[in-house]
């Protein structure tokens, strides 16, 4: 069993981008949901974050569960039904520190999975609906936490920092499916990028749009907020500027070869094939 | 049903478990118009597998077929689950994120390609995990366009059932087809045992995980809309009928408001089981 500690950082940063602004109502306090702005337009920032008082006790150290997957995709609907009518639609920012999906008996019954899909679909289809979708990953970015809240973003920034890591599962937990010591699944992920538990490793594949290096990625300085609230901007912008609302953007990495090389020839081939 | 009945049954009857990937896509398709795209023939191995010493497959254990359904244009993506464990990695990531692109793509074209996945996976293929959980990232992203058009049928068969983040993928579907073999739920049990403990979760109890996870439980919990016997005809059919309803009235992921009333309102103090599963989706329906 491991007993994961609370992490702030999802809370402090969404703080910090977002000041004043009131918290949306009607949410759990596991979600923090808020309209601010973002480069002077409308953004909606969302933040999954600890609450020790939840009352599905699997989900008490800012786990992605029940409760919070359906609450990210009713905060994500309202905001593309909000818009609906409006050229320009608003920004949605997701601020990602996600130390896991819940694990534990109440959750598998009532349908988790069924959970993180609804706010996963709620990202997908706002990002299709043309909602620029940004993910600023602040701390852990993991499994089907990820999937549920950021990975379905136009455009994905990091804090490179130590603390700041993406996987599809935790270490113990990897090795006894992958049967292996931990040991050896660490000499491993010291060649394997994909395996890797560091944030550089993982830029490498090339699902990264930026690396930002800040001074404080705990407590953030204003010089840090500033960096940050740019290259927020900066990725606004780009998305703006692209006529494309999928995830392509995200294929180009120097290890991601073998992706490019199976969907050139499955291109190719569907066309040769058609009708 | 006597002896002899049920031994007359079972060998008249065509197993779909009991087909490889492969064999179920090509039993589902109308007949002559299957088409097997980046096929084992194109050897796309695992380039991460072979760098662990692991043996690879050339087809990575997920196969495409392009065809017809009931005459009108479609894509199946099968996962084959005895090739490690059905887990998604790079490649068979990217066939079949791709595959599922590309029938969306050809309706933006007028070309009405329905979608289908054959889920027999654990999720994420460990030995690739980064690049796994971004091309399951990228089947969401599919699915979501692609169910802006067509429905996309998903069918859960059994025996390695669908976790990790392909649970997400079949939440995202249409229609959810399921045997009593099947299990779907996002954490396998080793992996809440691992993390939550035995007592919690007891990953050798097959009776109790099934009552949670299994497909007649799914099915109830109308978390899945049709439970099947292990039989390809039977399963076809219900493929059709699916495919001929057109996309869902309001698809299971978009009742929000509703679910999360539900769990608010519930004890959730104490422990879940089979009936609190079942009385959690049934007590506030609609009418």
């Amino acid at each position: 069993m491991s007993q994961p500690t609370i992490s702030q950082r999802g809370r402090d940063w969404f703080h910090a981008l977002c000041g004043s602004t009131p918290l949306q109502k009607g949410l759990p306090p596991s979600l923090l949901v808020a309209d601010g702005e973002l480069a002077g337009q409308p953004a909606r920032y969302v933040a999954v974050v600890a609450d020790p008082h939840n009352p599905f006790v699997r989900a008490r150290h800012g786990e992605v569960g029940l409760l919070e997957g359906w609450a990210l995709a009713a905060a994500i609907d309202a905001a593309v039904h909000a818009d609906q009518q409006e050229t320009d639609k608003r920004a949605i920012v997701a601020i990602i520190d996600v130390p896991s999906q819940a694990y534990g008996r109440r959750e598998e019954a009532y349908g988790i999975h069924q959970a993180l899909a609804a706010a996963a679909a709620a990202y997908a289809s706002a990002r299709l609906a043309g909602h620029p979708v940004i993910g600023l990953i602040v701390g852990k970015a993991m499994s089907g936490a990820f999937l549920a809240h950021g990975y379905q973003a136009n455009r994905l920034l990091a804090l490179d920092d130590a603390g700041v890591m993406v996987h599809a599962m935790g270490k113990q937990a990897a090795a006894r499916i992958t049967l292996r010591s931990v040991d050896e699944l660490e000499t491993l992920a010291a060649s394997i990028a994909p395996m890797a538990y560091d944030i550089a490793s993982y830029a490498s594949l090339g699902l990264l749009w930026q690396l930002l290096k800040v001074n404080q990625p705990d407590q953030p300085t204003p010089a840090d907020v500033q960096r940050v609230r740019s290259a927020l901007a900066d990725a606004l912008h780009d998305i703006q500027a692209d006529p494309q609302r999928g995830l392509q953007q995200r294929l180009h990495g120097e290890h991601r070869q073998a992706t490019r090389k199976v969907r050139e020839l499955l291109q190719g081939q569907w066309a040769e094939n058609a009708g | 049903m006597s002896h002899q009945q049920d031994i007359a049954r079972l060998l008249q009857g065509r197993s779909f478990i009991e087909l490889s990937a492969r064999e179920r896509a090509h039993s589902l398709l109308d007949a002559g118009s299957c088409r097997e795209l980046a096929g084992p023939f194109e050897r796309l191995y695992s380039p991460w597998l072979s760098a662990q010493g692991i043996v690879t497959q050339a087809d990575d254990g997920v196969v495409i077929c392009k065809g017809l359904l009931d005459g009108q244009p479609a894509v199946i993506a099968a996962i084959e689950g005895s090739f490690q464990g059905g887990s998604l990695g790079e490649v068979g990531g990217a066939k079949l994120a791709s595959a599922l692109e590309l029938a969306a793509a050809d309706n933006r074209q007028g070309i009405p390609t329905r979608g289908v996945i054959l889920f027999e996976t654990g999720g994420v293929r460990l030995q690739e995990a980064n690049l796994g959980l971004a091309a399951i990232a990228e089947i969401h992203a599919a699915i979501a366009d692609l169910t802006r058009y067509q429905p996309v049928i998903g069918i859960i068969a059994g025996t390695v059932g669908c976790f990790g983040g392909m649970s997400i993928a079949a939440g995202l579907c249409s229609y959810l087809i399921v045997t009593r073999e099947a299990r779907l739920g996002l954490n396998g049990p080793q992996v809440i045992e691992q993390e939550a403990g035995v007592a919690e979760y007891d990953s050798r109890n097959r009776p109790f995980i099934w009552s949670l996870t299994g497909g007649e439980q799914r099915q109830a919990c109308a978390l899945a809309d049709a439970l099947l016997e292990d039989d390809s005809t039977l399963i076809r059919q219900q493929l059709l009928q699916f495919m001929a309803r057109g996309l869902p009235e309001q698809p299971r992921h978009r009742r929000s408001r509703h679910y999360l009333e539900r769990l608010l309102a519930m004890d959730s103090a104490a422990q879940a089981d089979a009936d609190s599963a079942r009385q959690l989706f049934h007590s506030g329906e609609k009418p």
